[in-house]
């Protein structure tokens, strides 16, 4: 592999990469505050996608379908939890696990009953569908603006998990609830948040996802959800670095995989479980991941 | 201004409290004492709403029986709860701006009011709640609910585990608070409690059986052999 090719390369794995990573950040902090593997979580990448592509049928500019969509996606986020998941809980643990695999078959459901399940081509603006090129190296503009973005992002999250007190309340909670609500809060709109910004995140992967394989059909969810569930857990569930971590080594993977041995391409999708069942047997805290139960006291 | 009436407590068909009524006025320490699994936790606990109870709360007045957890907290109530339960992965700085949540006007001023008040906490101010000593723990504890600038605090025995000496400085504490606020201290430390309390209610089984001024009870000869160790 010479250098361009690598270079080339290094950016197309960042930027799978970085989807995974907006979407491992939805099951990391929801299982941090909820000890939930909230399966409905890849469906909103796809509730994401959807939205700006009827926003932009609907003559809607791009950026403003994109809000649009990132507002719709923090709604059916946070009815989620409040319809579903807010009963449920001092439910046992796996009541919750199976109302949320529930709710992401309603959801994949609907929308195929709603829209039908024949995919449909995404038409990304113009300047997102350009192609650079410059010392031999070809690539989309969305494979570098989407690492960017997505770093922006990520450092915006941090800045809300770490210098404000709703983060910090966030923080809080996934150690002690009765006692985040003997501080006054009302643990139930910090959960909202958590659902509100684990959504957004998904949303902003979903149309990411859509821009650069610009196909979306109803259950395109089902295997990027749970390749970035696979990266939350290999990077340590509960872990928002580790979210991160794990999407990335995931994305670098899957690229450089198919690269140096074209041969395993069919099998790119397995990689994430394979990490996965790895993670399992030898770490099962993952890279970042602490012991919550253990740790709590 | 806190008035609890007929306040029971059951866990399944097991009844932790069973039926008592308590009264504190402003300006006054009152103590729950009692022994282990005598109800004492479980009181606190329901007048929070953090257990499922039955009776009255009535605070400054207002019935808050119903109300949940945070809105009690937002009326004026602040609880340090057993085991301090400080936010271990948080600062020591965070901890306290988790208890100012709803004063954000005044956190500034009441953080460097608490640094004053417990100069050990300043000295550790970034380091994590996890890693201070048992007393530093509870020190913070209580910072953190006078963060809210209570109009009434309740401790949940905050001696538990603690060295003789750091009891003595911490009761030291609590006692100079009751200047600006009603206290109700509960205690397995009956000693200690009574040394500093006004007002003591003696809990057995889930009921009062003993109530009166600190000094009477500290006379008394059943809390003397019971609980006093004389």
């Amino acid at each position: 592999m010479d250098l361009s090719t690598f270079l080339q390369q290094l950016v197309n794995g960042a930027s799978l990469g970085s989807m995974y990573a907006l979407i491992a950040i939805g099951y990391t902090m929801v299982y941090g505050v909820l000890r939930l593997i909230n399966f409905a979580h890849g469906d909103i990448m796809m509730v994401g996608a959807f939205l700006t592509y009827f926003a932009v049928s609907f003559k809607f500019p791009f950026e403003a379908a994109v809000a649009l969509a990132i507002f719709g996606s923090i709604v059916v986020g946070i009815l989620t939890d409040k319809i579903a998941y807010k009963p449920l809980r001092n439910a046992p643990k796996i009541s919750l696990l199976i109302t949320a695999i529930g709710i992401s078959f309603f959801l994949e459901n609907l929308f195929n009953v709603l829209f039908g399940g024949v995919p449909r081509a995404f038409s990304a603006p113009e300047y997102l569908s350009k192609v650079m090129h410059f010392n031999g190296i070809y690539m989309p503009v969305t494979v570098v603006i989407i690492p960017i973005m997505t770093v922006i992002i990520l450092a915006s999250l941090l800045w809300i998990l770490y210098r404000t007190k709703y983060g910090m309340a966030i923080r809080a909670l996934a150690f002690d609830i009765p006692t985040v609500k003997l501080m006054g809060i009302n643990a139930d709109s910090i959960i909202s948040i958590v659902f509100a910004l684990g959504s957004a995140l998904a949303a902003i992967g979903g149309i990411f996802y859509a821009v650069s394989y610009p196909s979306i059909d109803p259950l395109m969810g089902i295997i990027v959800g749970l390749k970035a569930f696979a990266a939350a857990v290999l990077g340590g569930i509960g872990s928002v670095t580790g979210a991160v971590l794990g999407g990335f080594i995931l994305g670098f993977t899957e690229i450089f995989v198919v690269a140096l041995f074209p041969e395993l391409g069919g099998y790119k999708d397995a990689f994430a479980f394979f990490f996965l069942i790895l993670v399992l047997l030898f770490r099962p805290t993952g890279i970042m991941g602490e012991d919550l139960e253990r740790s709590r006291f | 201004m806190l008035e609890i009436k007929n306040l029971q407590v059951y866990y399944g068909v097991i009844a932790a409290v069973r039926g008592i009524d308590m009264h504190i006025k402003r300006g006054e320490i009152v103590t729950l004492i009692g022994s282990n699994g005598a109800g004492k936790t479980s009181t606190l606990n329901a007048l929070v709403n953090s257990v499922k109870k039955s009776g009255r709360v009535i605070f400054e007045g207002r019935n808050i029986s119903t109300h949940p957890t945070h809105k009690i907290v937002r009326e004026g109530i602040a609880l340090v709860p057993e085991g301090r339960r400080v936010f271990i992965n948080l600062s020591v700085e965070e901890n306290l701006r988790m208890g100012a949540f709803n004063n954000d006007e005044n956190f500034e001023r009441l953080r460097g009011r608490m640094y004053e008040l417990f100069p050990r906490l300043y000295d550790k101010r970034e380091q994590m709640a996890g890693t201070l000593s048992g007393g530093e723990q509870q020190m913070l504890a209580i910072a953190r609910a006078l963060m809210s600038e209570p109009k009434l605090l309740m401790l949940d025995e905050p001696s538990l585990g603690l060295a003789p000496r750091i009891v003595g400085e911490l009761f030291e504490v609590i006692a100079e608070l009751k200047k600006s606020f009603p206290i109700l201290l509960v205690e397995q430390n009956a000693f200690a409690a009574l040394s500093i309390a006004d007002y003591g209610y003696v809990l057995e089984n889930g009921i009062i059986s003993l109530e009166g001024e600190s000094e009477k009870l500290e006379g008394n000869d059943d809390v003397r052999k019971r609980y006093l160790g004389v």
